[in-house]
């Protein structure tokens, strides 16, 4: 048998277990979806190839464990049959997490999935200095922990009241956490300053009297293993995708550019200082 | 509750999520298209969620009341679907 190259292995998600030519195969998932059609072909590979289970991991992937190593090249193919894709490990860009977002969840402010898919098609195994996370949450009940990630994508509603629809139930007003909402005289007046774009307001709205355009809040930096640090909100509210992706892509690029090998992005910042970085994203915001 | 003409009532403060939208669905199902229905809630989750997710199902919310003891009383109009 040939000479086993071991990276070349990892980067295609096939990850050596502690058995002696076994591997734990990893597959390319996006936003936490696979269709009945890949849960099927899963099924199988794992019972003829792997010893019949799979596991779930901690970003939403799906691993297939005991792979034999002179099955390889053949599981990928079976795979394929299915339209599984291997996923990737190492000093690239990992999957993309995302929960349900608002096709699927009432709280929802953006559409998660749609955000991944774009993520994933830019950026998903791009070869990095290290490991570079994305994550998109749909609003902030955060359950898909946005901070957590290098870059973290959270659903946003920016928010304008429509007087003629407007019953004066008062609710806006009741369920805003931030208190940006008062009534005065009938009229719904919020302060900017104080509003984060919650969404509250408009999901408790029993007549739709809000204008509400899909934006995103943006954080950089997290990393949740050895070290463990949120990421930070340095910008205002991006308010379209093509804003979003004119950010992420400066993002993405200077770590790029500015990373030690096994660097993680949060360590690049503090090395290099947030001030350059951050002049940088505004420049991107501001496009 | 001054200006609507109310056809029935249900109190659903004797209830917590999910049934007080169940309890409240039910007694619009039993009402007529057009009909008037009183949902007397609590303050907190049942206020913050039931008034939305009536909207939700095509009926019409045409007040939202504060009472003196703390509940609220929304006052729905049934709409049948198409």
């Amino acid at each position: 048998m040939a000479e086993v190259d071991y990276s070349t292995l990892k980067k295609g998600g096939f990850m050596r277990q502690k058995q002696k030519d076994n591997f734990s195969l990893r597959l390319a998932v996006v936003g936490g979806t696979l269709t009945a059609e890949n849960l099927k072909k899963i099924a199988e590979v794992a019972e003829k190839y792997g010893d019949g289970h799979v596991h779930l991991t901690s970003r939403q992937g799906v691993e297939i464990p005991f792979i034999k190593l002179q099955d390889i090249d053949e599981v990928k193919e079976e795979l394929a049959k299915g339209d599984c894709k291997p996923g990737v490990c190492g000093p690239r860009v990992r999957t993309v997490t995302a929960c349900q977002g608002n096709q699927i969840c009432p709280s929802g402010n953006i559409d998660t999935y749609d955000i991944a898919q774009k993520l994933n098609d830019r950026y998903f195994g791009r070869e990095l200095p290290h490991k570079f996370k994305f994550g998109v949450t749909g609003c902030q009940n955060n359950c898909l922990k946005a901070e957590e990630n290098d870059v973290g994508i959270k659903g946003a509603l920016d928010v304008k009241w429509k007087q003629e629809a407007c019953i004066n139930c008062g609710l806006c007003a009741k369920v805003c956490r931030s208190n940006a909402i008062t009534i005065e005289d009938g009229k719904v007046v919020v302060d900017y300053d104080k509003c984060n774009y919650c969404g509250r307001c408009v999901k408790s709205c029993p007549t739709d009297a809000w204008d509400a355009e899909s934006a995103y809040l943006v954080s950089f930096g997290g990393t949740f293993g050895n070290a463990i640090s949120k990421g930070e909100y340095p910008l205002p509210l991006i308010t379209s995708e093509e804003q979003l992706f004119r950010v992420t892509d400066a993002a993405i690029q200077f770590f790029d550019d500015y990373a030690n090998p096994s660097e993680r992005f949060k360590f690049t910042l503090d090395r290099v200082g947030r001030e350059e970085f951050y002049k940088r994203l505004k420049e991107a915001y501001n496009g | 509750m001054g200006d609507f003409q109310i056809d029935d009532t249900v109190d659903i403060t004797d209830v917590v999520c999910p049934v007080t939208f169940v309890k409240a669905k039910v007694a619009l199902e039993e009402l007529d298209d057009g009909q008037i229905l009183a949902i007397r809630m609590n303050d907190g989750e049942p206020v913050q969620n039931v008034p939305r997710s009536i909207k939700e199902e095509g009926h019409q919310i045409l007040k939202l009341n504060a009472n003196e003891d703390g509940t609220y009383t929304l006052i729905v109009k049934k709409v049948e679907e198409e």
